[in-house]
């Protein structure tokens, strides 16, 4: 990807643009049945604007725009918080196969007892990592997992005449779609302040933590890479209240294995397939979000779960359900990409997983720590995060060295999060990579460290080197344009 | 640079200039060098009625949502279109080209609430230390 | 064991550690309490590459691909012809492996791509904006009635009763989070009050039916106040009005049709558009055009300000990763058919619905519950329960239609796409007068 010639201005020309009338990329069949009356025109549309392309011109299109992506299969990805491992190739072999692929979900369940097999198993396995009693494979994502997972505490409390818990807690370091999640459930979001070691400060939780409270909610290990050990305690206080500990399972690769949510008294948690479990990203998706629930809450499960009558397999609605959350029953596509992955690792597999996460992660902090700031000197899990402020002093901001890793070769890290750290970097190697990829990562931000101190001209105006050079996002954010419209015509 | 005299400040970096009984009422430069480029600004229409120190609207960067505080009660009575059309103005222009509301002030006492432009100048310097 | 894809060995693990400067992994794992940690879990053992291709294929052949039968299920999830295209272009890891394209210099591949997918969903629909792809068509119209709740500070939401049941299931319990009221609606006799912040409507609905007045709806939804959503079948699209054209304010829809595999039910595709007032309310990400300092046209992330990552509690929505894959098959979909081939499709639909409609209704013992204009759905009153008629039908190897009796007596829903050929449409009306004892 990186270096090399500039491309021409590719992004001028669109399918609308290189297509001719005429052309086409595909074949249909005539009709072979007598053709019935039109309706009358004023329920037809009059004009239709879509590209017309031949066959070849769009691939070559598609492909020409494809080779300007970077990609885990291309590079490095060292965005903490996003696991962006390697995505096994037997699993794209598998998910093609008609038998899984060309399934109607509304075809008889006699039909598709493999199909309803496979997600039976891959919740029971999900619980057993979790330690959790039941789960949903429902969620499209792990956003829609915190939803599901909020509406499940609140339809629980309402069943117990406590609707007048109106507050969640969210850790100051938390992902921005957990406090979305807590407002779309109808609740008030109150912030809990980290101390400085990066745990919760349990003095801020217990001031916070009245009868108001519907539940915590609880990224473990944090999003500072680092596992809190007072959980036990959090769960104690939070359970006498008589609130719920919410678990959002994004980092649950530093712990596959190893220790589970259930046993730390999580009471809800939701997984990211696409994050811990090596389903492919998409380019931002499709994911999926499963949700694990300890036994009182797994009445409150979204609608299906899979059940086994006898030695039949069947789409059941838990009593008391939250109800749908998705059309049908969740992203099967993606859910047996993960159940190849869990069949492949074994529980030996999934050790060696988070013991090389956590080892790569402190590699890469034992070996910038010098030239970056630590905010939080302990061992981290499977991320760390620096700050950029040393380099912000000499006016090169995270912002710039970000853009300078791009002429290096390497995606840059997670930015400006989370948000209690200032200039924030943050790394997460994942398993996958190997230590030369880990040092030539390390070598290049020593690299620029060094060059925001003698050239910082460079950082600040980087990248040099990608297909394309920094884009007026201000401009983009002004005068939006978006979509395509034929030249000369005005934009909305 | 030291912040315009003929003016007063909040802490939370707006300003107003008062004309009779007319007060217009902008972001300090400190303000939007700490914004970044401004892309967007959701402000109230004419007639509506805030109190001092009540949520105005909101100033959007690109990467974040600011929330704009009155520096004093009243009606608006006027929204400066060229910022709407023209966000970077605030950016070029805090003092000036770049007001955001005029408003019809309820209690022009009010006023001495505020900070002067020397007083604003010192928070800011604080701030720049930490 | 070694794992194929576990780069380090335990050589370069020991030199890690060395500068890590602890004695033993175990060390980076102290802060988890010993009564947390668990060194076993009831998982079945790990499986080489050929074994796992072996379980996994003996899984697949348990389950009856419609591939394998003339299938004529519908309700929601449809089988349409996917060009080879499709597979070819979403198969390559620079779009699959890729992450969301924050930074945009390095992505441009998706968002470029995602821009095409915004102007095609416009075109279609006649709308002004669309955004990057939502979950599936229920999460679509379930955040479309909450952005009108939001855009018009009212606390109750309308939909047409003949929305599909799963839609108006999801539309409930995103409505339970806000805490606001669902009312579904007779067709007939519409009753909305200035409570309602919407009336969504389903183009063709649940039972394949369009609404024989739209313009008339429209008016009143309107007047009332409220926001006009109309959930549209884009293959529709390709032959009917666009509900951009009859005062729709929000379009959603099940982007599965454009080029996606029926995947037992997921990943899906939720189509959103809106109206240029409302795009400050739109949830999900938008791509726009820009320029770099070169004037090289390049394609942002933008009006980002709407989503979690910036605006978090007040975010438009919580949604992050989407359908992203999902949408460039969308994409590559309707790029590969252009203004004719989609247009052929939907022909291709009509006609072979109407051709297998016609004959069935002959048939002693049938009749076609609903009269009006449909596309490629259309409901039969069957002379038997429509179980025990699908059951019959599955013995002679055809998936029959979706089972609707809980709304139509006897009532089987039935769908016929381009994909079903006359052979099949034959066989399934002499195999149906077969069952109705008069073949």
């Amino acid at each position: 990807m990186s270096g090399g010639p500039r491309q021409p201005d590719i992004g001028a020309r669109l399918t609308f643009d290189l297509g001719k009338p005429g052309r086409t990329a595909c074949s249909l069949p005539a009709p072979d049945v007598p053709a019935a009356e039109l309706p009358p025109s004023q329920f037809l549309r009059r004009e239709l604007n879509l590209p017309e392309l031949s066959q070849v011109d769009l691939v070559r299109y598609f492909l020409a725009l494809s080779r300007l992506n970077y990609s885990v299969d291309s590079g490095f990805y060292p965005l903490g918080s996003c696991t962006m491992k390697y995505n096994p190739k037997v699993h794209e072999r598998l998910a093609c196969l008609p038998g899984f692929a060309d399934l109607h979900p509304l075809q008889p369940p006699e039909t598709v007892q493999g199909a309803l097999a496979l997600m039976y198993d891959l919740q029971r396995w999900l619980a057993e990592i979790t330690g959790l009693d039941a789960v949903s494979l429902a969620p499209a994502a792990g956003a829609q997992g915190e939803l599901t997972g909020i509406l499940m505490v609140k339809a629980y409390l309402a069943d117990r005449g406590e609707e007048g818990r109106r507050r969640v807690l969210v850790p100051d370091s938390a992902h921005g779609t957990n406090p979305a999640t807590a407002a779309m459930g109808g609740f008030e979001v109150v912030t809990v302040a980290s101390d400085n070691q990066g745990n919760t400060d349990m003095q801020a939780l217990a001031s916070a933590l009245d009868d108001g409270v519907a539940a915590l909610m609880l990224t473990l290990p944090n999003t500072l890479g680092l596992f809190d050990p007072n959980v036990g305690r959090i769960a104690e206080m939070l359970h006498r209240k008589g609130a719920l500990l919410y678990g959002d399972g994004a980092n649950l690769n530093a712990l596959l294995g190893r220790a589970r949510f259930g046993d730390m008294g999580f009471d809800i948690v939701h997984l990211n397939m696409h994050k811990t479990f090596s389903t492919p990203h998409g380019g931002g998706g499709p994911g999926s979000g499963p949700v694990a629930a300890k036994g009182h809450l797994a009445t409150y499960l979204p609608t299906p779960v899979v059940d086994k009558e006898g030695d039949r397999f069947v789409l059941a609605a838990p009593e008391r359900s939250i109800g749908r959350v998705g059309l049908f029953y969740g992203h099967f596509g993606v859910l047996l990409r993960a159940y190849a992955y869990l069949r492949a690792l074994g529980v030996e597999g999934l050790r060696q997983v988070s013991e090389n996460a956590v080892i790569n992660a402190n590699y890469v902090l034992a070996r910038l720590r010098q030239a970056y700031h630590l905010p939080y000197d302990r061992h981290c899990m499977h991320e760390v995060v620096f700050s950029g402020s040393r380099q912000r002093a000499k006016g090169v901001r995270t912002w710039d060295i970000a853009k300078r890793l791009i002429d290096y070769g390497f995606h840059p890290p997670t930015v400006y999060f989370p948000l209690i750290v200032d200039e924030a970097l943050m790394i997460e190697p994942t398993e996958t990579e190997s230590r030369e990829a880990l040092d030539a990562f390390c070598d290049a931000l020593l690299a620029i460290a060094r060059e925001a101190e003698e050239e910082p001209q460079v950082v600040k105006e980087a990248p040099h080197t990608a297909p394309i050079g920094r884009l007026d996002e201000a401009t983009a954010a002004r005068r939006p344009v978006l979509r395509w419209r034929r030249e000369g015509t005005d934009a909305p | 640079m030291p912040s315009p005299t003929d003016r007063r400040y909040t802490k939370e970096h707006e300003w107003v200039r008062v004309e009779d009984d007319l007060g217009t009422v902008g972001i300090t430069d400190y303000a939007q060098d700490q914004l970044g480029d401004i892309v967007y600004l959701d402000l109230p229409s004419p007639g509506t009625q805030v109190k001092q120190l009540d949520k105005l609207g909101e100033i959007e960067s690109v990467k974040a949502v600011s929330d704009l505080y009155s520096p004093v009660g009243g009606e608006v009575a006027e929204v400066n279109q060229e910022i709407i059309d023209r966000p970077e103005l605030v950016n070029e222009s805090p003092y000036e080209e770049g007001w955001l509301v005029r408003l019809r002030l309820a209690d022009p006492a009010e006023v001495d609430k505020l900070l002067t432009a020397e007083q604003y100048d010192e928070l800011v310097a604080q701030a720049r230390e930490t | 064991m070694t794992l194929p894809y576990i780069t380090n060995t335990a050589a370069d693990r020991r030199a890690m550690l060395a500068a890590i400067g602890v004695a033993s992994a175990e060390e980076l794992f102290a802060d988890i309490p010993p009564e947390c940690r668990v060194a076993d879990l009831g998982l079945p053992p790990a499986l080489s590459e050929p074994d796992l291709v072996r379980e996994l294929t003996a899984l697949a052949e348990r389950n009856r691909p419609v591939d394998t039968m003339p299938c004529f299920l519908g309700g929601g999830a449809y089988r349409h012809f996917i060009p080879s295209v499709v597979g070819e272009v979403i198969g390559r890891s620079e779009y699959a492996t890729a992450y969301t394209p924050y930074q945009a210099e390095i992505s441009q591949g998706t968002l470029q791509t995602t821009f095409e997918f915004q102007s095609m969903v416009c075109e279609l629909t006649a709308m002004d904006v669309a955004n990057a792809g939502m979950y599936d068509s229920a999460s679509a119209l379930a955040e479309a009635c909450l952005m009108a709740a939001g855009v018009t500070g009212r606390r109750r939401i309308a939909l047409l009763s003949t929305v599909h049941p799963h839609h108006q299931a999801v539309v409930r319990t995103y409505a339970f989070g806000r805490d606001l009221a669902v009312d579904a609606l007779p067709p007939d006799g519409l009753a909305l009050g200035e409570e309602h912040a919407c009336l969504a409507v389903q183009q063709p609905n649940f039972f394949g039916y369009f609404l024989p007045e739209v313009e008339a709806l429209q008016r009143a939804v309107h007047e009332a106040g409220a926001l006009f959503i109309v959930s549209a079948d884009p293959i529709s699209l390709g032959l009917f009005r666009p509900p951009g054209e009859y005062g729709a304010d929000v379009v959603v829809g099940e982007g599965q049709s454009l080029g996606s595999p029926l995947n037992f039910g997921g990943p899906y595709l939720g189509l959103f558009a809106c109206r240029q007032q409302y795009l400050r309310q739109m949830p999900g990400r938008i791509v726009g055009r820009t320029s770099d300092a070169q004037g090289r046209s390049g394609y942002v992330l933008t009006i980002q300000t709407r989503e979690q990552h910036i605006r978090r509690e007040r975010a438009t929505s919580n949604i992050c990763t989407s359908q992203q894959l999902v949408a460039l098959a969308a994409t590559v979909y309707l790029a590969a058919m252009g203004r004719q081939g989609l247009r052929q499709v939907a022909e291709l639909c009509y006609h072979k619905a109407h051709y297998a409609a016609q004959r069935i209704a002959r048939l002693p013992g049938y009749s076609l519950a609903f009269d009006g204009l449909f596309f490629k759905e259309f409901v039969v009153r069957c002379p038997r329960p429509p179980a025990e008629v699908n059951r019959a039908l599955l013995e002679q190897g055809i998936v029959g239609g979706l089972d609707v009796s809980p709304h139509v007596e006897n009532g089987l829903l039935l769908c016929v796409t381009e994909m079903n050929t006359r052979e099949d449409i034959e066989r399934l009306v002499d195999t149906l007068a077969q069952i109705g004892g008069s073949g």
